[in-house]
């Protein structure tokens, strides 16, 4: 009786033992993760026209105060255009600055326009007019004989190859070629090679994608930039596109960082407004 | 009379040409980092107490702020400016950037907030800006317990990512992997998991058994993996919130390379038996299982495409292990890699465009990617022996491990995380406590 208990709770316990070694997590203890917290995020842009914090503005003002002494005191032609431009940057603290500042500001422009008019003496020496008016009458004639226009039109071709490797010369034939075809291949160089060089590619883009933004520029003389426009703006805010958007952004931003832009001396009539093609798909493909 | 008209039709032509507006094409740009500038959230006195009590921490806002910087540094896609420079103090700039300051030191963005303690709990605003446009770019807000202020960093990270590339960002995930211990003939094999950074490191095994390729399932925090018993590999699921495991069952033969379905539902594996493999999916809801291949060659490691409508997997059918995709009901198989060498660990990305692979060609292994026709192949990566890469949830990144070779005396053996993004360049070590293997990237922990 004793010896079958004693063997019945020998193979019981042994029973319990296996089976507990044969289910591997009965021992372990629970898991410590910290439970994961969701997270709700809320828009705050429409609650965000902060004003100014009371210290912030002292700062600013008093920052701003300094700016304009400086100004005021050196008064050098081109930074009297940015202080300008600052102004409408912040109207609402300016406002004491913009009624003290007149006396100063109308004095550089007039040094301005001086200069601006020497400068354009010595871009176009009485010397390259006349040269200009001589080719031009030759031309007329030419023209008018229309037997010749095809030999015309030949030697225009080889005189505009001649021109793109003379940047300096300016000629009658290279004038015609700007005005039909924009830029020379060297103006264009110049410029694209500025932009590349400001231009920071999204990297997290698709490439399966139409990744194409065009932007018009607005440019000012000196090559800053007075406006910008994206052509297909429509496409920044549909569903699914807003790589769309971050492409046309990092353009925009290129073309802020990149001003003034490498733009021709002269001829600003035909590139005053000027359009540039962001394409990211062959530096992504390839 | 002719004449005339042919002088008309001159005129006419040149002016329009001449009023034409001017197109530069632009074709290509830098791949230098964004600059940035992450300003140290501000915090008032009250808080910044609260939660040096609570956090042990001096000053959480310039810790989150740290974490946010670290993460877009990695993701390769930024360059956080040095906090020396900064002209404006952390609660000026919060209010209104002056964006001059921020333009001066070339930062082309600026990530300002603060972090305030309410009602016992961590308040957070944060708020991008467009230092060249002068404008906001986004404002969020969020409340949460303060032991979670990690994540509040690796949330902002995410927003930000998203905000500056168009996609989802990768920071607020967890990474389970194999933590590996001692001589590499008696190693032991522990579950482990860790933020994505490698912070909060936990181990979830003992290491009593070996325990391989563990795999997270894309949409909850739930986990298989194989583990030895008694000398045969077994399927585990691993439900990470509330720590219970289960053996999802009992399969004749060895099975191999369990990973989840897109939708969580099932999970794809191969079983070997009398010399070959085939692919079998099972559904955990009434666990049925169903044979996908059926071929007398070896079919492993299966992933499915994020649509579930095909499968990726490898196959030695044409006599070496190629990559071969098929139908998610094993119809229409068809090879898709051609290239020199061996392949093997197709993983389809969750943005399907790309199957990123192992390769092995002349010695060396290679970590790459290929479109999921097989066009467009890429090596990433290169080395000694790297394997078993996994995608982070945007699929922008890969994570893989990289063995080390011994030396004469059987020394110098480890075993790392390492992570790659789809550009190639920007590879990095992922710091681990031990050495470690057989990564797994989770989804998002917020959406």
């Amino acid at each position: 009786m004793n010896r079958s208990i004693i063997i019945s709770s020998v193979l019981h316990a042994a029973l319990i033992y296996i089976t507990a070694m044969s289910l591997p997590f009965l021992a372990k203890k629970p898991l410590d993760i910290p439970p994961i917290v969701s997270v709700e995020l809320i828009q705050i842009a429409e609650k965000t026209n902060i004003p100014f914090a009371p210290k912030a503005k002292k700062i600013i003002e008093k920052a701003k105060e300094k700016e304009k002494k400086l100004v005021s005191e050196q008064a050098p032609p081109k930074k009297v255009k940015k202080t300008k431009t600052k102004t409408v940057v912040s109207v609402d603290k300016n406002e004491k600055i913009d009624t003290k500042a007149p006396e100063a500001i109308p004095l550089p422009e007039k040094t301005v326009k001086k200069i601006e008019t020497k400068t354009e003496n010595k871009q176009n020496p009485d010397k390259l007019d006349e040269d200009v008016k001589q080719v031009s009458e030759f031309e007329k004639k030419e023209f008018v004989d229309l037997d010749n226009i095809a030999k015309l039109i030949d030697k225009a071709k080889e005189d505009t190859a001649k021109v793109v490797k003379k940047d300096n010369d300016i000629t009658q034939d290279q004038d015609k070629n700007i005005v039909t075809s924009g830029l020379t291949l060297s103006e264009e160089d110049a410029l694209k090679a500025q932009i590349f060089g400001c231009w920071s590619i999204p990297l997290g883009l698709p490439y399966n994608e139409d990744l194409l933004v065009r932007i018009k520029l607005m440019l000012e003389p000196d090559g800053s930039v007075a406006k910008t426009e994206i052509l297909d703006h429509a496409r920044m805010n549909k569903p699914g596109q807003g790589f769309y958007k971050v492409l046309a952004e990092s353009a925009l931003r290129a073309v802020k960082l990149c001003q003034p832009l490498r733009v021709p001396t002269s001829g600003y009539e035909r590139w005053k407004e000027l359009q540039l093609n962001f394409d990211a798909r062959e530096m992504l493909e390839g | 009379m002719k004449k005339n008209l042919f002088i008309l039709f001159l005129i006419f032509l040149i002016p329009n040409k001449a009023f034409a507006l001017i197109e530069v094409d632009i074709t290509r740009g830098n791949l230098n980092p964004l600059p940035l500038a992450v300003s140290p959230l501000s915090i008032d006195d009250n808080s910044k107490k609260s939660f040096e009590n609570i956090l042990k921490k001096e000053n959480i806002g310039s810790e989150i702020s740290i974490i946010v910087e670290n993460n877009l540094r990695t993701s390769g896609l930024f360059n956080p400016l040095n906090k020396d420079a900064f002209l404006q103090a952390p609660d000026i700039a919060n209010l209104k950037p002056r964006f001059e300051d921020w333009n001066l030191i070339k930062a082309q963005a600026l990530i300002t907030g603060k972090v305030r303690y309410v009602d016992d709990k961590l308040r957070v605003e944060f708020r991008l800006w467009d230092v060249l446009a002068a404008k906001e770019m986004m404002a969020l807000a969020f409340t949460t317990v303060p032991s979670n202020w990690r994540r509040v960093g690796h949330i902002i990270s995410d927003k930000v990512y998203e905000r500056l590339t168009g996609e989802k960002g990768y920071f607020d995930t967890r990474i389970i992997y194999v933590a590996e211990e001692g001589p590499k003939t008696q190693r032991k094999k522990r579950l482990a998991i860790m933020d994505q950074d490698g912070a909060n490191n936990k181990f979830l095994t003992l290491g009593n058994e070996l325990v391989l390729t563990p795999r997270f399932n894309p949409t909850s925090q739930m986990v298989t993996y194989l583990s030895y018993f008694k000398n045969l590999p077994r399927v585990y699921l691993l439900d990470i919130e509330t720590g219970t495991q289960e053996v999802v069952g009992d399969f004749p033969g060895m099975t191999f390379a369990p990973r989840f379905s897109p939708d969580g539902k099932k999970i794809i594996m191969s079983f070997a038996k009398d010399g070959k493999s085939d692919i079998y999916t099972m559904d955990l809801e009434n666990r049925l299982v169903e044979k996908i291949t059926n071929h007398p060659s070896i079919d492993t490691s299966p992933s499915y495409s994020p649509n579930g409508k095909y499968i990726a997997f490898n196959s030695d059918r044409s006599g070496y292990q190629q990559i071969y995709i098929m139908r998610s009901d094993g119809s229409d198989v068809k090879r898709i890699s051609f290239g020199n060498g061996i392949y093997g660990t197709p993983v389809w990305s969750p943005r399907g465009d790309l199957i990123a692979f192992t390769k092995l060609h002349k010695g060396k292994f290679y970590i790459g990617v290929m479109r999921t026709d097989g066009k467009g192949e890429r090596l990433l990566t290169e080395n000694y022996y790297q394997e078993a890469p996994s995608w982070s949830p945007n699929g922008r990144v890969l994570i893989f491990y990289r063995e080390t070779k011994t030396n004469a005396k059987g020394e110098g053996f480890s075993a790392k995380l390492w992570s790659i993004d789809l550009t190639g360049y920007n590879e990095r070590l992922v710091e681990t406590q031990t050495d470690a293997s057989d990564p797994s990237w989770s989804s998002l922990l917020s959406n």
